[in-house]
């Protein structure tokens, strides 16, 4: 089991980075790391079904995460692109294949399985090619990603369909057993509306509940273990998990949880998404490459030419801008992770010789090392004719959906800054990590996430690399001063506001470089000051007067404390100063009041 | 009923404005709205001024002049409250038919304002700014009550000055001149 993970990890750090270093891209690198040490090259690992099999978990979390991202209400703005643009897809490219397959000697119905399995594309490297390159939240990686999501739905009744047609082919009767497909459509169902009622009804009382132990630990635990158990809930009835864990994300996307389930779930999802690559690379039959070479690069440039052509009429026709439409087809040319199971149940179902299966698998696997090949083709052409034209596209608009400003802490400080910004439409992200102050705050409409704000983790996913500013208004110092130093360190170009809970911490926070900083108790107590001087008599505008002094020297002494505040004695010395200063300010203001405004000059 | 729109920053230290609110606090029917009582901050309540302004139809302006203008906060009153659509341009008719009178202070002595005084310019050039500010809103302007050189002019000047301003308001609105005395007033 160590000695696995120790040649895994060992595979991947040493690989990745190499392939990285030569602009490959992480995928491709994770490939080549399977290969290398996969039963073609150095034998380190046999048993790859079993790997491929658990790793395949990573495609799971990762569709989880996506979910995440994804509210319903945006959701439901992409069903053109997912029903219309993926069917419009799988109907063209599949059709073409099933035509290159039927051509090749085919049954007619295997050749129809056969061109819409390979079909769908690989969901784990189109979308990780697209994150690598910040490519999912423009238009066009949204369309592609909404036809990624079409090909999971149709995978089902996909995987479905083949014990039926394997059951017609072999007894020569195609009625199949009605019965038994209600059944199953019938858990299908049941299936996706527990989903629907543990992601919009259980999980969120659970989390609060772990939330509110204060254990990071046990609420990582429980957000895998919310993934792990909907996804055994779609595999017990034969649907994809992939789906389920999607599904489940977009409910869970506009709750509080959100920013923290995904901080938690993210390494997870990138290990084993790491390994379902190095698995797909173990998986390689080199065999097959060595003995029938010719035949594999026919399959091979036959299936990506046909991909490829009918994913750019796709995207012309779905509106995809020129200059994008070769990009969106080669990130969705490769062969997806359903193709195997595909081919492997048509096998079982005898619908496809070994052989064949064998060489379709070794098709879609090299169909996903050559994506990165390709994009490298396609970045250096576009680079070429970019240069020769000397013309360039706007970029497409990015759709970030962002908020420019983070409220870190929202409590009674926070809340009011809050509350002025929301009130005049200013949408703000807000990290707290009190679960019933977030319980309450949400029932009033705000859009609050629980979490930890110093971690850094939490803050990117915030959007902190991306904000304007944020409000620091954790009444915790210690808290408060470590938020401020990671946001020095990691965001040196993210703006600061912050709350000092005293003298002490303003000038803690002043010394590590926040430019604006506000006592909270301060002009509370000045306000106070002037209703004070005002109830003995003086004119209000005279009092305001008096408290615009007295702040202006209060913070002057403040801002003087910062360079000696290390030392404690000349703290102390500097403390004495500003008293003796502001009582000879207060004089002199009196003198020159009474000079200006004695009751004989001025009428 | 008559309004009363009092601005001045430190109303202790005043001398003649103090005297010459003092002398109509009491009348019946009048409203007295100190802004830097009011609204120390600047933070003027646009609804409660404009509803105060309805109720009156005679508004008072009592200030002191301070650089040939009205204090900073009845300047930024007039830019607040006198909005348009409510006071003028289109729709705005909140104030027509209404009167003003502006009763000011200044420091300078009335013969300071003249060309060849410390001022150089008689003081109508300065009152032109104030009442086009009340015609513009459609009100009629009263001749204004002015009192120069409040820190230097006695007691007795400033008493006779304050018994001529309440004399006038307590007689409202018979008092009322129009526009013909304006033209022609003391100004």
């Amino acid at each position: 089991m160590l000695t696995d993970a120790l040649i895994y990890l060992a595979a991947a750090v040493i690989c990745v980075p190499i392939a990285q270093r030569f602009r490959l891209g992480a995928v491709l690198g994770y490939l080549i790391a399977g290969a290398i040490i996969g039963p073609w090259g150095l034998k380190f690992v046999s048993d790859v079904e079993a790997i491929l099999h658990f790793s395949e978990f990573g495609v799971v979390l990762m569709l989880f995460v996506i979910g995440l991202e994804l509210e319903p209400k945006r959701l439901v703005e992409m069903r053109k692109g997912v029903f219309g643009g993926g069917s419009l897809q799988l109907g063209l490219t599949g059709m073409a294949l099933a035509l290159g397959a039927a051509a090749m000697g085919m049954d007619w119905t295997v050749a129809l399985l056969a061109g819409l399995a390979l079909a769908l594309s690989s969901t784990a490297i189109a979308v990780a090619t697209m994150n690598e390159r910040n490519f999912l939240p423009t238009p066009t990686g949204q369309s592609g990603f909404a036809i990624l999501l079409f090909q999971d739905i149709a995978a089902i009744p996909l995987l479905a369909v083949i014990p039926l047609v394997g059951a017609a082919a072999l007894t020569g009767n195609a009625t199949g057993t009605p019965g038994h497909a209600w059944m199953a459509a019938a858990k299908a169902f049941g299936a996706i509306a527990a989903v629907v009622v543990i992601g919009l009804y259980l999980t969120r009382p659970l989390l609060r509940l772990v939330a509110g132990t204060n254990l990071r630990e046990v609420f990582t635990a429980s957000a895998l273990l919310l993934v792990i158990g909907i996804a055994q809930i779609m595999s017990l009835v034969g649907l994809s998990m992939g789906l389920g864990a999607f599904l489940a994300g977009v409910l869970l996307a506009s709750s509080e949880y959100r920013h923290a389930l995904e901080t938690d779930i993210e390494p997870f999802k990138g290990l084993l998404l790491g390994l379902f690559f190095i698995s797909v690379g173990m998986a390689m039959d080199f065999g097959l490459l060595l003995s029938q070479p010719a035949a594999v690069a026919m399959l091979l440039a036959g299936f990506l030419a046909l991909k490829l052509v009918t994913l750019w009429l796709a995207a012309r026709i779905i509106g995809v801008t020129s200059r994008q439409r070769w990009l969106f087809a080669i990130l969705l040319s490769q062969g997806g992770e359903f193709g195997f199971v595909v081919f492997g149940a048509a096998h079982t179902a005898g619908l496809l010789s070994k052989e064949w299966a064998a060489l379709l698998n070794m098709t879609i696997a090299l169909s996903m090392a050559t994506t990165p090949l390709l994009l490298l083709f396609h970045d250096w052409w576009s680079a070429r004719s970019e240069c020769a034209g000397g013309k360039r596209d706007q970029a497409d608009v990015i759709d970030q959906q962002e908020a420019r400003v983070i409220i870190a802490g929202f409590g009674r400080f926070g809340q009011i800054i809050g509350r002025l910004l929301f009130a005049n439409g200013i949408n703000a992200v807000v990290l707290d990590h009190d679960p019933d102050q977030i319980e309450m705050l949400r029932k009033f409409g705000f859009k609050v996430f629980y979490g930890d704000a110093a971690r850094l983790d939490l803050l990117r996913a915030a959007g902190a690399d991306r904000a304007t500013l944020l409000v620091n208004a954790i009444d915790d110092v210690e808290d408060s001063l470590l938020l401020t130093d990671s946001v020095r360190e990691n965001f040196p170009r993210l703006k600061m506001i912050a709350r000092a809970r005293n003298v002490t911490h303003y000038v803690e926070l002043r010394s590590r470089g926040v430019e604006v900083v506000e006592r909270e108790t301060f002009e509370g107590a000045i306000k106070a000051g002037r209703h004070t001087l005002e109830a003995l008599g003086i004119d209000r505008f005279r009092a305001r007067d008096m408290a615009n002094i007295f702040r202006r020297h209060n913070i002057g002494a403040m801002e003087a404390l910062i360079p000696v505040f290390k030392d404690e004695a000349s703290r102390v010395s500097a403390a004495q100063v500003g008293r003796d200063e502001l009582a000879a300010l207060f004089a002199r203001d009196r003198d020159q009041f009474e000079s200006e405004h004695s009751s004989k000059g001025w009428h | 009923m008559i309004l009363v729109i009092h601005a001045h920053p430190y109303p202790q230290s005043s001398r003649a404005g103090k005297a010459m609110l003092a002398s109509v606090r009491d009348l019946p029917g009048l409203e007295v709205r100190s802004l830097y009582d009011l609204y120390p901050d600047f933070d003027v309540d646009v609804a409660a001024e404009q509803a105060a302004l309805l109720r009156a139809d005679l508004v008072v302006w009592l200030h002191p002049v301070y650089w040939y203008s009205v204090p900073a906060l009845l300047k930024h009153w007039f830019d607040v409250v006198l909005l348009r659509g409510w006071a003028f341009g289109e729709g705005g008719r909140a104030l027509h038919g209404k009167h003003c009178l502006w009763v000011a202070t200044t420091g300078g002595l009335a013969a300071s304002f003249a060309e060849t005084g410390a001022h150089q310019l008689p003081f109508e050039a300065f009152v032109a700014p104030i009442r086009q500010t009340a015609r513009f809103c459609g009100m009629t302007w009263e001749p204004p009550i002015l009192l120069h050189g409040a820190h230097v002019v006695g007691e007795q000047a400033i008493a006779t000055e304050a018994a001529a301003f309440r004399q006038r308001l307590a007689a409202w609105p018979s008092t009322s001149g129009g526009e013909k005395i304006a033209e022609g007033g003391r100004c």
